[in-house]
């Protein structure tokens, strides 16, 4: 009995050890079931840019695992499941994600590739990146719906603007209307404004009834035939 | 001669008059400076060695701009007609200049409102959240960006594609973009509530038009010093290069410039002054005009520049970028250690360690002195470099909007120039019926040319407008304002110039006027306009198209006319000054019969037979 009890912790003690580096064979680059990562921290936060270290790691396994559940909705994924390797300073590094269930077998790439799409948006907030400082080779994101609004802007303004402008027409026509019929009125009335109306010199101004004088020669200005 | 009283000598019609002195001179200015002084003066003094172009620029101000200008404004506020009028006066059979005047006018406002509207339909669509022409668009089935605009830039995308909508060839109408039929249509209404009530109107909208830019143009040059690059680009535009004075196509383009920009010949100059009293010292008036309007020039040229060379700046940084994250990624180093600053640093040690690897990057050339020197002239300064400019620039709609508002006050108050040139000769012929008020006829004629403009909104719409530019908006001027000079200085003669001149201002011309008017400006416009017709001939007429499938696009397509165009850029060029020999003709066979010509403006009845007096013979 104590032999057997001995045999299993010896084997769980050399599992334990040994899977470890069993998946670290599974991570390597180029992997047929990996991607690699390029992070760009001070590109995307300048001053306020945080180190990558191995906290920032873990993160990033969790939120991998996070993406991995959210996608095949189960909760068997754990950071374990995800493996890191060939860390690089720029930084990047590739990494591959193992199935729960069966410890050497990879999850293939295009599972991979459509839980991150999927999450991508959750991935970038969770290290204040972006699309394009948290890169994923081979895996495009997905681009931005235009924001479509029922009217085209423009068409609001140019509204606007034609209907102050045609507003303006109608009111300084109606106003020379009304300013016309109020002048024939006092024509009408009192011939006397003739001459007032000469002195200020009328717009478009009136045909005033008087006689050439043809004692005044004008043959000065113009040439002759 | 005194002449008191000569005011109201077409049988005691009133004439509209200015409320002041300030509107006339505002308007002047507004008709003077319009937006070539922004988009093609920079540009001039750019490619012709920057501060050296300023003196043959002054030199053709000096000796031809003002002479010509006073010239015009002297002879409407003498006669106080239009250029019908006016050119009929002084001599019958010159009576063709002033109706080649009106047809050129026409012309000229058929095209240059639809350059308004384009400035009308970019300014609407400033007020959006992102600039359109800072993106592309996506493709139908949202995979990705327009093919045309990845190729090649979407600020060109938004211009020829959305704007313009343009056809590969001239050949290829399209159909009518309704945007810019209505954005046109806007134009078109802008214009005529400001011609509703004739100078009345014009008076009062010229205090914003003219003013305005001025403001843009000082609240840019605050900005545009502040912005990284500025320097760059003003020293690049300044610096003088004195070889370039003995290229005679300088010269040459130094005084069509500055005759384009002072808007003579175009009739409109004459209508404006002919609206004042006849006591008004015009000489201070011309001055003033061309001074200001050569100041305007260069003052603009400052904020401009400098905005390119902001442009050219981030334009650098963004390849320099590209290069240094390509070296980033290739060779592992921590991010942002390669900086704009140490490129060339960690450029020459990659290169040196390993030179294979680098090459394969195929890294960019990035040279500031390249960027600097894709310089751009008129539409494609204002829609595709400046609006490139502005999306880099933080708070990009408020600059979209202020250039834009200042490109439309500019164009606007030109406008008022080109329509009072077709609309004073128009009065002044009586060919307006007695009943129709005049606010109808100036809607009449909008509308008129509103509809003939619908040309330009097709989608072959911009070929045709840079052949209206090209071939209307040049040698006609040239040779209307060789006749203009010729027909004052000649043929109404320079002594009865000068008593006139006595009688508004009260001084005789100096003789610096008397020799330009009589030997300078005349032969100056002559050199002026064989050298140009010389140089159009030797170039083969050709259009740059944009054709998404070029085999070079993004770059532009060079084609030759087709016959058909070909031969409406000639009539174009010669149907306006067409009239001056044809009217000459007509007044002469009219002499040679014998019968008087029945020339409405001179329905003055024999002042000699004064038939009050009578002589009774005393037997």
């Amino acid at each position: 009995m104590r032999c057997l009890r001995m045999l299993v912790r010896i084997l769980v003690l050399l599992y334990l050890a040994g899977a470890p580096a069993l998946a670290q064979t599974l991570c390597q680059p180029n992997a047929s079931n990996g991607y690699r990562v390029r992070i760009s921290i001070k590109t995307a936060l300048g001053n306020q840019a945080y180190e990558w270290n191995e906290n920032e790691m873990f993160l990033f396994r969790a939120t991998m695992a996070f993406a991995m559940r959210r996608y095949y909705k189960t909760e068997t994924y754990n950071v374990d499941n995800i493996i890191v390797c060939n860390q690089t300073r720029r930084v990047s590094f590739w990494f591959v994600v193992i199935s729960p269930e069966n410890p050497t077998m990879l999850i293939p790439k295009a599972d991979v590739e459509k839980a991150v799409s999927m999450s991508r948006h959750r991935i970038n907030n969770a290290f204040l990146l972006t699309d394009r400082t948290l890169e994923f080779l081979g895996i495009y994101p997905t681009l931005a719906e235009p924001v479509n609004p029922d009217t085209p802007p423009w068409l609001i303004v140019f509204g606007v603007v034609i209907g102050a402008v045609f507003a303006g027409i109608i009111a300084l026509l109606v106003s020379s209307l009304l300013q016309k019929r109020r002048k024939e009125k006092g024509m009408m009335e009192d011939g006397q404004d003739e001459e007032d109306r000469q002195m200020k010199g009328v717009e478009n101004g009136i045909n005033l009834d008087g006689i050439y004088n043809r004692g005044f020669t004008d043959d000065d200005r113009f040439t002759k035939l | 001669m005194p002449e008191e009283g000569m005011e109201d000598s077409k049988g005691g019609e009133e004439r509209p008059k200015w409320n002041n002195k300030a509107e006339y001179l505002l308007t002047c200015i507004g008709f003077a400076v319009g937006v070539g002084n922004v988009w093609r003066f920079p540009y001039l003094c750019q490619i012709y060695g920057g501060g050296a172009f300023l003196i043959p620029y002054l030199i053709a101000l000096v000796f031809q701009g003002l002479p010509l200008l006073y010239l015009e404004l002297a002879i409407g506020q003498r006669l106080r007609m239009g250029s019908i009028g006016v050119w009929n006066s002084i001599s019958p059979y010159l009576g063709g200049v002033g109706v080649a005047s009106m047809l050129v006018s026409f012309c000229v406002s058929l095209f240059y409102n639809t350059i308004v509207a384009w400035v009308l339909w970019y300014l609407f669509n400033s007020f959006q959240e992102p600039l359109p022409w800072s993106q592309c668009p996506l493709n139908h089935n949202n995979t990705g960006y327009v093919e045309e605009c990845v190729e090649s830039t979407p600020v060109n995308y938004f211009w020829y594609r959305q704007t313009l909508n343009i056809t590969p060839n001239m050949e290829t109408s399209g159909s009518l973009q309704w945007w810019m039929v209505v954005s046109l249509a806007t134009a078109w209404s802008i214009v005529y509530i400001c011609f509703v009530r004739g100078i009345e109107t014009i008076g009062k909208a010229v205090y914003v038009t003219a003013t305005f830019p001025y403001l843009v143009l000082t609240i840019f040059l605050v900005r545009a010093l502040t912005l990284p690059g500025a320097y760059e680009g003003l020293i690049y535009l300044f610096t003088p290069d004195w070889e370039i004075l003995k290229n005679p196509q300088v010269w040459l383009d130094a005084a069509t410039q500055i005759f384009f920009s002072l808007s003579v010949a175009f009739g409109g100059l004459i209508s404006f002054s002919s609206y004042n009293s006849q006591k008004n010292n015009c000489e201070k008036d011309a001055v003033l005009v061309g001074v200001i309007n050569s100041a305007t020039s260069i003052y603009a040229s400052i904020p401009i520049f400098a905005i390119l060379g902001f442009k050219a700046h981030t334009n650098y940084v963004t390849c320099l970028n590209g290069n240094i994250l390509a070296l980033t990624n290739e060779f592992d180093i921590s991010d942002m250690n390669i900086t704009v600053e140490n490129y060339e640093q960690w450029f020459d040690s990659l290169n040196g360690t390993h030179p294979s690897r680098v090459s394969d990057l195929k890294l960019k050339t990035c040279d500031l002195q390249t960027f600097l020197d894709q310089s751009a002239s008129g539409t494609g300064l204002a829609f595709i470099v400046f609006t490139e400019a502005v999306i880099s620039m933080p708070g990009s709609q408020v600059w979209a909007v202020l250039f834009f508002i200042m490109l439309f006050s500019l164009g606007l108050s030109s406008m008022f120039g080109n329509l009072e040139g077709i609309l004073t000769p128009l009065h002044d012929l009586k060919l307006v019926p007695k009943w129709m008020p005049n606010e109808l006829f100036t809607a009449i004629i909008c509308l008129l040319l509103f509809l003939m403009a619908l040309i330009f909104c097709l989608g072959s719409g911009n070929y045709w407008l840079e052949i209206f530019n090209s071939y209307v908006g040049s040698v006609p001027f040239l040779i209307i304002a060789f006749f203009e000079i010729i027909a004052v200085a000649y043929i109404y003669g320079i002594g009865r110039f000068s008593d006139d001149l006595e009688f508004m201002t009260g001084h005789r011309p100096n003789i610096f006027w008397k020799v330009c008017w009589l030997v300078i400006s005349p032969l100056m416009l002559f050199v002026v306009l064989v050298a140009y017709v010389a140089v159009q001939a030797q170039t083969p007429p050709t259009y740059a198209a944009w054709n998404p499938d070029y085999v070079n696009f993004p770059n532009t397509e060079v084609l030759p006319y087709p016959d058909w165009v070909f031969a409406i850029c000639v009539l174009l060029s010669s149907v306006p000054v067409i009239s001056i020999p044809l009217v000459a003709i007509y007044r002469l066979i009219c002499c040679m019969s014998g019968r008087h010509s029945k020339d409405s403006l001179h329905n003055n009845p024999n002042p000699y037979a004064n038939e009050d007096y009578v002589v009774e013979l005393l037997l």
